[in-house]
C-alpha cells in the first residue's frame, strides 16, 4: 500500500515548485486535487516548452501535473468559497503560492483555514519569504538562480554567469515543501495538530549551496572563481572537469592525478608532484591533461580506466542515454492517457518502495473535470 | 519548539554527499542521526577538501553536511562493534546506507538481516545507478551522473560543449527524494505499523529533475536538444529567456513579451516578433538585438523600466551582493554552530519554516567517534 494512501491534499499552487510537490505525494498515494480557477486552470497550463502542447495544456503542466484531479472555483466567489471551505474542512493537506496578502483577501488564510480545520498541514512556497523589501517580487526560477550566486558556479572562467538549463529553484524548493509536510504530517499523528509550513525559492537555492557556501563564510569570504576550461566545480582539485578526446568528450571525477597520470602512461610533471598544488594549479594541469586526452577516443581511455575503477565516464546527449541499456534496465519511463485518450510517455517518481517502482498512468486533468464527483464526495453542494 | 521528528533515530551509514544530506534535513527536522563511521578514517568526506580549505583538519564539505549529527566509530568487520551496531539498530526507526552493491551483505546490514533485528525499520539505500543492469558497479559520482544523464547539454550556449552544473545537484537531489520516501514510508508506519525498504538512486534522480526537457524529447520525437546560440539559459525556451551584460554587470530576463519589453526598454526593433512562436522560433535573433540593446545602459536602469511593468526580471549577483542586500539579511540564512571542543563555523541553515520558526541548531560537526560512550552506556548497557 503506498505510504499517503487515505491524504488528501488541495493545490492551489501553480507553476512548478508546488505542482511538483504535489505530483510527489501524489506519487506517494496521496489524492492531489487541483483547485483551479475556472475554463483557464492554473496559469501553469500555459507556459510551454518548444511551444508543445498535448490538449489545450502544455506539454510542461502535463508532466507537472499527472495523477491530479481538478476542480475548478471562483474564490471570488462566495458561493464557490464556502464550498471550497467544506472541502478544506475534510483535506489534510493545502499548497499555494500566491503572493504574500493574496490568500488573506480571498480569506484563506492560515489562521482563517486553521480555524475551519485545526489539523490541515497549510504549505506555502513564495518567491523571497513572506515579509521584506522583496516579499512581493516575482519569485521565477531564473530570477532566483541569478540573484542567489548559483549562476556563478557553472562554466568556464571566461564564460559570463550561467544558468542551469532546467527549473532547478522550482524543483529544489517542491523537495523542500514536501519535506517539511511530510514531517508535520507525522507530527500530527503524534499532537492531533496541523502546521503551517513555508519554503522559499531563495532560501531553497542557497540551501542547495549550502557546501560552496560554508566555505565562502568561513574563508575570508572569497567568491568562487571557475577553471579555465572543462570547469565542472568551482572549488574542486585538478583533475576534476570535462575534456575533450580524439572523438567525443570524457568527464573525470575525484581521482588521484598521480594514478591518473601513471594509467594514462605519462609522466607527472615534477611540479604537480605535490598533492597540495593539485587547487591551486589547476588550470595548468587542466590544460596540460587536455593536450592529452585529446589524442585518444574516448573509448579508449574508458577501456583503460574503468577497469582500474576511476571515476569517470563518456558524455551523452538524450539521444544516446535514453536508448542505452543501463537507462531501459532503470524501466523509468512510462505511459499516461488523458480523459480524451492522447497518450503521453514521460518519467516516473523516482522513489522504489518495498522492491517495487512507483507507476500510474493517469494524466494530468482537464480544469473542473472532476467538479461533479468530489461535490459528491465531500458533499460540498 | 517541538520539532516534528523529535524521538526519531536515524542510524546512517552513509558518506559523503548524497545519503548524508539526506539524514542532516532529518536531524534538521527534529531526528536525532548517529552516524556509523569506521574507526580512524571515518566518512571519506572527511578529507575530501573543498580548494584546499582545512576547517578544524577537516573538509569545509563534511562540515556543511554533517552537522547537528553524532558520531559512532565501529568496524562493522569486528564481531564485536558490528553487535554493539545492531544493538542500535534494535532501537532505530531509520537506516540509511550508500554503499554499492553487494557491500551490505558482507558487513552484514543488508535488508534481509537488519529486518530480522527490527521488522518496523524504514531501511533506505541509495546507490548511483540502481542495482541491476551494466552500471550497478559504476562509481555514482555526481559529475558522472550529470555527464551520462544528458544534463550537461542543457546548459550554456550551442557550441560550448558539455557544461555541467558547478554543484552536486544530483548529489542533493537523490538525497531529498531519499528523505521524501523516509518520511512518507515513517508516516506509514506511524498509521500501519509496518516497516518499509526505500530505494533511491543518482540516475534516477537525475532522470526526475530533468522530467520536462525528456518529457519533451519523448514527445518532440527525439529531435537533438539545441541550446540558444548566445544568452541562453534554458534549450527549451524562447526569448527572451536568458542573462545579459548591461553596462556595469549582468541581469536575467525570464518569460516575457517581446513587443512589451522592446516598448518598455525603448528597442524598436524587438517590434516585430508579434507571436510567441516567433519567440522561441526566432530567439537567436532576438536574443542578439536584446543582447545589443541591454549593454547600453546599467542594469538598475534597467531594472527602474521593467521592475515595475511586473516584467520577470533580476540583477545577476554574488554573495556579497546579495548578503549586502536588506531582503537577504532578514532571512537570518546564515547560523554559528559549535563542535565540542570550541572549534565555532558559520553555515545555512534549513530552509523550512514550521509555524513561523525557522529550523536552527547550534550543534556543529561531530568528532569521529565522539559520541561512542554516551551511545554505549544508553544502548549497550540495559
Amino acid at each position: 500500500m503506498l505510504p499517503l494512501k487515505g491524504i488528501t491534499v488541495l493545490e492551489f499552487a501553480q507553476f512548478m515548485a508546488g505542482p511538483s510537490a504535489g505530483l510527489k505525494m501524489a506519487d506517494l498515494g496521496a489524492r492531489v486535487i487541483k483547485i483551479e480557477r475556472p475554463k483557464t486552470g492554473e496559469a501553469g497550463r500555459q507556459i510551454a516548452l518548444k511551444d508543445i502542447y498535448i490538449d489545450e495544456s502544455s506539454m510542461v503542466f502535463h508532466t507537472a501535473n499527472r495523477n491530479k484531479q481538478s476542480y475548478a472555483a471562483n474564490l471570488k466567489s462566495s458561493e464557490d468559497l464556502e464550498k471550497i471551505k467544506k472541502l478544506i474542512a475534510q483535506a489534510d493537506v493545502m499548497t499555494h503560492n500566491f503572493r504574500p496578502g493574496v490568500m488573506e483577501k480571498i480569506g484563506l488564510d492560515y489562521k482563517t483555514v486553521s480555524a475551519i480545520n485545526p489539523k490541515i498541514i497549510y504549505g506555502v512556497v513564495s518567491g523571497y519569504g513572506n515579509v521584506g523589501p522583496w516579499a512581493k517580487k516575482p519569485g521565477q526560477d531564473l530570477l532566483i538562480q541569478s540573484l542567489s550566486g548559483f549562476v556563478n558556479l557553472t562554466g568556464n572562467k571566461n564564460d559570463q554567469p550561467i544558468a542551469s538549463g532546467l527549473a532547478t529553484s522550482d524543483i529544489f524548493t517542491g523537495g523542500h515543501l514536501v519535506q517539511g509536510i511530510l514531517a508535520a504530517l507525522i507530527q500530527r499523528n503524534n499532537t492531533g495538530k496541523g502546521a503551517k509550513i513555508e519554503v522559499s525559492l531563495l532560501e531553497s537555492t542557497l540551501d542547495i549551496q549550502f557546501e560552496v557556501l560554508t566555505s565562502y563564510l568561513n574563508n575570508g569570504n572569497v567568491l568562487p572563481f571557475r577553471a579555465d576550461q572543462g570547469n565542472s566545480h568551482a572549488y574542486l582539485d585538478a583533475p576534476y572537469g570535462v575534456y575533450q578526446t580524439k572523438d567525443r568528450y570524457i568527464s573525470v571525477a575525484l581521482t588521484p592525478l598521480d594514478e591518473l597520470f601513471s594509467a594514462m602512461k605519462i609522466k607527472l610533471p615534477d611540479e604537480f608532484e605535490d598533492k597540495s598544488v593539485w587547487y591551486e594549479k589547476r588550470n595548468d594541469i587542466m590544460s596540460y591533461l587536455a593536450k592529452e586526452f585529446v589524442k585518444e577516443t574516448t573509448a579508449y581511455w574508458l577501456s583503460i580506466f574503468e577497469p582500474l575503477d576511476f571515476k569517470v565516464s563518456d558524455v551523452y546527449n538524450y539521444h544516446e542515454f535514453l536508448n542505452h541499456e543501463g537507462y531501459k534496465v532503470l524501466k523509468m519511463d512510462q505511459e499516461v492517457i488523458t480523459s480524451d485518450g492522447i497518450p503521453m510517455k514521460t518519467t516516473r517518481c523516482p522513489i522504489r518502495l518495498d522492491g517495487e517502482r512507483i507507476l500510474n498512468s493517469k494524466s494530468a486533468p482537464k480544469v473542473g473535470e472532476n467538479n461533479a464527483i468530489i461535490d459528491r464526495e465531500f458533499n460540498l453542494s | 519548539m517541538i520539532k516534528p521528528l523529535e524521538g526519531i533515530l536515524v542510524v546512517d551509514f552513509s558518506q559523503y554527499l548524497s545519503g548524508p544530506s539526506a539524514s542532516l534535513r532529518l536531524a534538521d527536522l527534529g531526528a536525532r542521526v548517529i552516524k556509523i563511521e569506521k574507526p580512524e578514517s571515518g566518512d571519506l568526506c572527511r578529507n575530501l577538501y573543498f580548494s584546499n580549505l582545512v576547517m578544524d583538519n577537516e573538509s569545509s564539505m563534511f562540515h556543511a553536511i554533517n552537522r547537528n549529527k553524532e558520531s559512532y566509530a565501529a568496524d562493522l568487520k569486528k564481531t564485536k562493534d558490528r553487535q554493539n551496531v545492531y544493538n542500535i539498530i534494535k532501537k532505530a526507526d531509520v537506516l540509511i546506507h550508500n554503499f554499492r552493491p553487494n557491500v551490505v551483505e558482507r558487513l552484514g546490514i543488508d535488508y534481509e538481516k537488519i529486518k530480522l533485528i527490527n521488522p518496523t525499520i524504514v531501511y533506505a539505500e541509495l546507490t548511483g545507478y540502481g542495482k541491476e543492469g551494466v552500471w550497478k558497479n559504476k562509481p555514482g559520482l555526481d559529475l558522472l551522473i550529470q555527464s551520462l544523464s544528458g544534463l550537461t547539454q542543457l546548459n550554456g550556449n550551442d557550441g560550448m560543449g558539455p557544461v555541467p552544473i558547478g554543484l552536486a545537484v544530483v548529489d542533493i537531489l537523490s538525497g531529498i527524494h531519499l528523505s521524501q520516501g523516509i518520511l512518507a514510508c515513517l508516516y506509514r508506519r506511524l498509521t500501519q505499523g509496518t516497516g518499509a525498504r526505500v530505494e533511491v538512486s543518482m540516475l534516477e534522480s537525475a532522470i526526475e529533475y530533468q522530467f520536462e526537457s525528456i518529457t519533451c524529447f519523448f514527445t518532440d520525437g527525439g529531435q537533438p536538444t539545441i541550446r540558444p546560440q548566445s544568452n541562453s539559459a534554458h534549450a527549451y525556451l524562447g526569448a527572451p529567456y536568458g542573462i545579459y551584460p548591461t553596462k556595469d554587470g549582468f541581469m536575467a530576463l525570464a518569460m516575457g513579451s517581446i513587443p512589451f519589453i522592446g516598448k518598455l526598454i525603448g528597442c524598436k526593433f524587438l517590434k516585430k516578433y508579434k507571436t510567441a512562436t516567433s519567440w522561441y522560433d526566432q530567439r537567436d535573433e532576438i536574443k542578439n538585438i536584446l543582447a545589443t540593446h541591454l549593454k547600453t545602459k546599467t542594469t538598475s536602469a534597467w531594472l527602474s523600466v521593467l521592475e515595475p511593468a511586473d516584467v520577470w526580471c533580476a540583477k545577476v549577483m554574488n554573495w556579497k551582493e546579495l548578503f549586502d542586500e536588506e531582503a537577504f539579511k532578514i532571512l537570518n540564512m546564515i547560523q554559528k554552530v559549535n563542535r565540542t571542543n570550541g572549534y565555532k563555523y558559520e553555515t545555512t541553515r534549513c530552509p523550512i519554516q514550521i509555524n513561523g520558526t525557522w529550523l536552527t541548531s547550534t550543534t556543529g560537526s561531530p568528532i569521529l567517534g565522539e559520541h561512542n560512550k554516551k551511545i554505549e552506556n544508553e544502548f549497550l548497557q540495559s
